[in-house]
């Protein structure tokens, strides 16, 4: 018994140091993980984030320097009150933000940095600098910001803002203060922007003193400098169009149809890229991004989806002669409308009749479509068969999907097919009659101004397209193949010239004839769109949406284009004089036809768009009368409320 | 002829192999711990691990030293070499030398040495000479007091020299007394105070006094007939009260303030944010960077030399009484596991070799070796993982320094050289 005491206690001591040591070895302590490791200090070199230029290698996005004042909590030794309010006066903030902060940052991890003060004026960081070893637990990172040599294109060239916490879990190179793109280019072309950013760890002692690379720096990495992108955006096509949009609300889409390549994508309103640079940004985007009315974050061009009106006519036009249900001659009667029976399911203009496809088109008739489609849709034994090939006919055109390009945003738009309307009205409980709106681009049919654009350019080439999209060029790279294969659509090519003749004639002799350009032989469709919001709860309808396509020169088209301008009424008021513009600026280099330009520059919707929200009755369309600005060119944007 | 050779080697290799893989073990982590940079030389005498390979080398010139003389030449001189000792140990208040507030060492050129390492294996010569004794009774008061003073001497000049940690390593013969017949009444009695004192401390003199009353009336009512007059119950209450309240008024007023701190942080006394904040960052700052140390080892370690916080020096004295740590770190559970295993084996082993021991005297002694060996290990790595309060003693055969290692060495190789002697013993 007594020989055991000694060895009972030796043997437990034992087993409870193991235990000890297995609780802070293995079950309390993670794996090792050298970024959370505070011997180490991370030193990261971040590359110069790539160039950004126009298709015509003007410069639109360089960078300028920025600097950090990073914390890591844990080693942030407490300061007395001179030294503190020293460290304050430095960085120019009080007490109580210093203490906020670094809680917010204690918050975030102790082991880990956090920004504490973030992108500091030159002059102050020199200051700072020259003191920053005092200051345990502190130290300065520098970034690059974005320095814009434009103030045009927000929506296409997007911008960067600091990482957030969810986008740190997912992706684990970024860390607490990276920068990352946000919107636009800046989003889509990150990895290729961005490059890769070195790191150096070093060994500290515990009075965080560096004493040498961590391993002979074996894990050590360079930057990797970011590429430079040219974009396919043309800056004084982007430039014009941005300027036509003024006072506007719509979007702008400027194809080159041998190529896919975007030209031009107009969003209005717009804003300064600039503003969302620097310290200024957060405040800056919160602003923009809580303007529910204007909402100048949301890319019209891309994101919104509008019944696409009467330049949807010219697919069904085409779908109609690709099915052989009607050709080129046959004319069918419009008695401003088109009856079944003897109710009338569409109303429409007065122009002469009975038209045949030619001036179907031209004049636009509503009840030349509405035969067309419903012959479409009659010619298989049941409506759903009917409506889902006629559906994949127009789907081959970029419509009711994504375009899966390099675009941030994007909407599906909809084409409707059999299934749409057998959940909508009961299995086989419907007919071509119930769905004749989808003939003349209303109804449930729905595109974005990308897609009616795209559109275009697949008619302009006679049957294909190539996938919409922004990069021209990446240094040192290739762009991905599916911009350069050309997309088939369903429709042979020989159906495309009567239904080009007809968008020729929409210029000669049709609804947009007083638009016509000299020179250049523009091929269009106007639409009006009818659209109605709900005011207290009470759908109320709005003045119609103007919209245009067109594509120029007739043959071998150079420019596929698509104009919305919200509440503008009809086709070829705003959108079709905007169009004509636009083309005219691409093709010539310069305005002709000032009067056209004359007159977008002093008409402003201002007026239109604030009545929803005057809480007042109001009238629309024809009855309203357009407001006029005198000197638009020293009027401004409306950026003016926000500072820069 | 043969039997001279036999006998020369019938040391016990396996203690002497548990030895070596300390020593050389504990090198590589004074190597690790103490280098700055590149190792140029391991002969670099500027630099702990330099010293300490002299230290080593001489370490093998001591040990055959040792195992030359005679066996019985240890238990005839040891009165001699325990006065030597305690001569040694009074000699530090003329001719010592202060260092970190321990007048502890001898300076000899840039060469010191501290003398109460070498004063252990001298009382434990002189407990296992005293014991062994026919006349000796550890049943008897007297014999028990007389040899209590024998260690007493010793442990008292140490404590005198401001080195507490070195005292609290004679308690170790503790275990030597009991197991040579001093009676259980002590051991209960010992633990009792044990945990009167930390009761005390931790939930203050009532709770304690609630606790210990309903203990002994438990005890009481247990004892049934055989239990004796209720006042020796209520005088052994009075006194554990009092003991405890005693320990109390100690730990505020008979402490110095970071010995104070140390208990405080290990019983977690202290409440105030504020004050624990500044204890964080002096009495505590070891002790967290210790175990941050071998919390990031985890189960591999970051291997030999490349632990971050043991190049950057996070633990200060780690090449010393913080060594574990370095093991921790560098190779994981696996390998401080294994230091663990290392040395309760060793623990073990002498404990055998002392129980079938026929002399009393090497018996005793054995018994002083692992109790003292026992001791260190459970003290320092206990700290170093947090689960004692700091008490400043070397790891035996892993920390650097001479004094330490030339002092532990002894005191094993007397013991294997008396083991090697058993066969001779009739």
């Amino acid at each position: 018994m007594r020989k055991l005491l000694l060895l009972t206690t030796v043997i437990l001591v034992g087993l409870v140091f193991i235990a000890r040591l297995f609780y802070l070895q293995v079950y309390s302590g993670s794996a090792y993980n050298i970024f959370e490791d505070t011997a180490i200090q991370k030193e990261y070199n971040y590359p110069k984030r790539g160039y950004v230029y126009d298709r015509n290698g003007k410069l639109l996005v360089a960078n300028q320097p920025s600097y950090d004042v990073m914390v890591i909590p844990r080693e942030v030794a407490p300061m007395d009150s001179l030294k503190l309010h020293e460290f304050c006066t430095l960085l120019k903030i009080t007490k109580e933000d210093y203490d906020k902060k670094l809680n917010r940052a204690r918050n975030y991890s102790p082991r880990l940095s956090s920004p504490f003060v973030q992108q500091l004026s030159k002059t102050d960081y020199a200051v700072l600098q020259e003191k920053m070893r005092k200051f345990e637990g502190f130290y300065i990172q520098k970034r690059s910001l974005r320095s814009y040599q434009t103030t045009i294109g927000a929506n296409v060239l997007g911008d960067i803002g600091e990482v957030n916490r969810r986008i740190i879990a997912q992706q684990p190179y970024y860390k607490m203060g990276d920068l990352i793109g946000k919107q636009g280019v800046e989003k889509t072309y990150e990895k290729v922007l961005r490059g890769v950013k070195g790191i150096k760890f070093i060994q500290k002692d515990r009075f965080n003193k560096h004493i040498g690379p961590y391993k002979d720096g074996i894990y050590d990495t360079l930057p990797k400098p970011g590429k430079d992108i040219t974009l396919t955006i043309d800056s004084e096509l982007q430039a014009y169009g941005e300027l036509l949009m003024k006072h506007k609300r719509g979007g702008i889409i400027a194809l080159d149809p041998s190529s896919g390549e975007i030209l031009a994508m107009v969003s209005g309103p717009s804003y300064n890229p600039n503003l969302l640079v620097g310290r200024d940004r957060s405040r800056n985007f919160t602003k923009l991004y809580r303007d529910s009315i204007a909402k100048p974050l949301f890319d019209r061009g891309l994101q919104a989806q509008y019944p696409p009106g009467s330049p949807f006519k010219v697919i069904n036009a085409l779908i109609g002669l690709q099915e052989d249900v009607v050709d080129t001659r046959e004319r069918f009667t419009c008695r401003m409308g088109y009856y079944y029976g003897s109710r009338k399911l569409t109303g429409c203009h007065h122009h002469r009749s009975p038209v045949a496809m030619n001036d179907g088109i031209a004049q636009s008739c509503n009840a030349y479509f509405v035969n067309v489609y419903r012959r479409i849709i009659d010619k298989y034994e049941d409506a759903g068969k009917g409506m889902n090939i006629w559906a994949n006919h127009a789907k081959s055109f970029g419509l009711g999907n994504f375009l899966n390009n390099d675009l941030s945003v994007g909407s599906k738009g909809r084409i409707p097919d059999g299934d749409y309307y057998d959940r909508a009205y009961g299995d086989n409980r419907w007919g071509s009659t119930y769905i004749v709106s989808n003939a003349i681009g209303q109804g449930e049919v729905e595109a974005t101004p990308i897609q009616l654009a795209n559109m275009a350019a697949a008619i302009g080439n006679r049957g294909y397209y190539y996938t919409p999209h922004i990069i021209k060029e990446i240094e040192g790279d290739t762009i991905p193949k599916k911009y350069r294969t050309p997309k088939y659509t369903t429709i042979d090519k020989r159906h495309f010239e009567p239904v080009i003749e007809g968008m020729f004639d929409v210029y000669n002799k049709g609804t947009a004839s007083t638009l016509r350009v000299p020179g250049i032989d523009i091929c269009g469709k106007t639409g009006t769109a009818e659209n109605f919001v709900r005011i207290d709860s009470v759908k109320t309808q709005l003045t119609d949406h103007s919209i245009f396509v067109a594509f120029a020169p007739k043959d071998n088209p150079k420019i596929a284009i698509a104009v919305f301008v919200e509440n503008g009424y009809w086709g070829s008021r705003f959108a079709g004089r905007m169009a004509s513009l636009m083309i005219e600026k691409y093709i010539k280099g310069h305005i002709t036809r000032t009067d056209l330009e004359r007159w977008i520059l002093t008409h402003s919707l201002e007026d239109e768009y604030a009545k929803p929200y005057s809480g007042e009755p109001f009238k629309i369309n024809g009855e309203t009368t357009l407001q006029v600005i005198d000197n638009y060119a020293i009027e401004n944007t409306n950026q003016s409320s926000l500072k820069q | 002829m043969l039997r001279e050779n036999q006998r020369r080697f019938k040391f016990d290799w396996i203690t002497i192999i548990l030895f070596l893989l300390l020593v050389a073990f504990g090198y590589l982590n004074i190597l690790s711990a103490s280098h700055v940079g590149e190792i140029t030389s391991y002969f670099d005498m500027s630099q702990p691990y330099g010293k300490q390979t002299i230290f080593i080398g001489l370490t093998f010139v001591l040990i055959v030293l040792i195992l030359s003389f005679e066996a019985k030449f240890y238990e005839r001189f040891a009165s001699i070499i325990y006065l030597v000792a305690i001569i040694a140990l009074l000699g530090l208040f003329i001719f010592g030398k202060d260092v970190n507030g321990a007048r502890s060492w001898y300076g000899i050129g840039s060469m010191t040495i501290q003398p109460s390492e070498f004063a252990k294996f001298a009382t434990a010569l002189a407990v296992a000479k005293y014991i062994s004794d026919l006349q000796t009774n550890m049943r008897t008061i007297k014999d028990q007091l007389k040899v209590t003073a024998i260690i007493f001497i010793p442990a008292l000049l140490i404590l005198l020299q401001n080195d507490a940690g070195s005292t609290i390593v004679y308690l170790a013969f503790f275990f030597v007394f009991y197991r040579e017949g001093l009676q259980q009444v002590y051991l209960i009695i010992g633990l009792s105070l044990i945990i009167l004192a930390v009761l005390g401390l931790k939930f203050g003199v009532v709770i304690t006094a609630v606790i210990t009353t309903l203990v002994i009336v438990s005890t009481y009512f247990l004892q049934g007939k055989k239990r004796g007059s209720i006042f020796q119950y209520i005088i052994v209450l009075i006194v554990c009260v009092g003991f405890s309240y005693g320990v109390k008024l100690f730990y505020e007023h008979g402490l110095k303030i970071h010995q104070q701190n140390r208990i405080s942080l290990w019983l977690r006394l202290e409440k105030d944010p504020a004050k624990l904040e500044l204890m964080k960052k002096r009495e505590a700052y070891n002790l967290i960077q210790s175990e941050q140390a071998i919390s990031s080892g985890s189960w591999t370690g970051k291997g030999f030399l490349q632990g971050t916080r043991t190049t950057g020096k996070f633990v200060p004295e780690q090449h010393t009484d913080y060594i574990f740590s370095t093991v921790g770190e560098e190779w994981g559970f696996w390998g401080s596991s294994f230091v663990v295993l290392l040395f309760t084996t060793l623990i073990i082993r002498i404990l055998y070799l002392a129980e079938s021991q026929k002399s009393q005297f090497s018996r005793v002694y054995g018994y002083g070796v692992a109790s003292i060996l026992f001791v260190h290990f459970t003290i320092n790595t206990g700290m170093v993982m947090g689960l004692i309060p700091t008490v400043g003693i070397p790891l035996p055969f892993f920390s650097y320094g001479g004094s330490g290692l030339w002092g532990f060495t002894i005191l094993l190789f007397i013991f294997i050289k008396l083991d090697s002697n058993k066969i001779n013993e009739w």
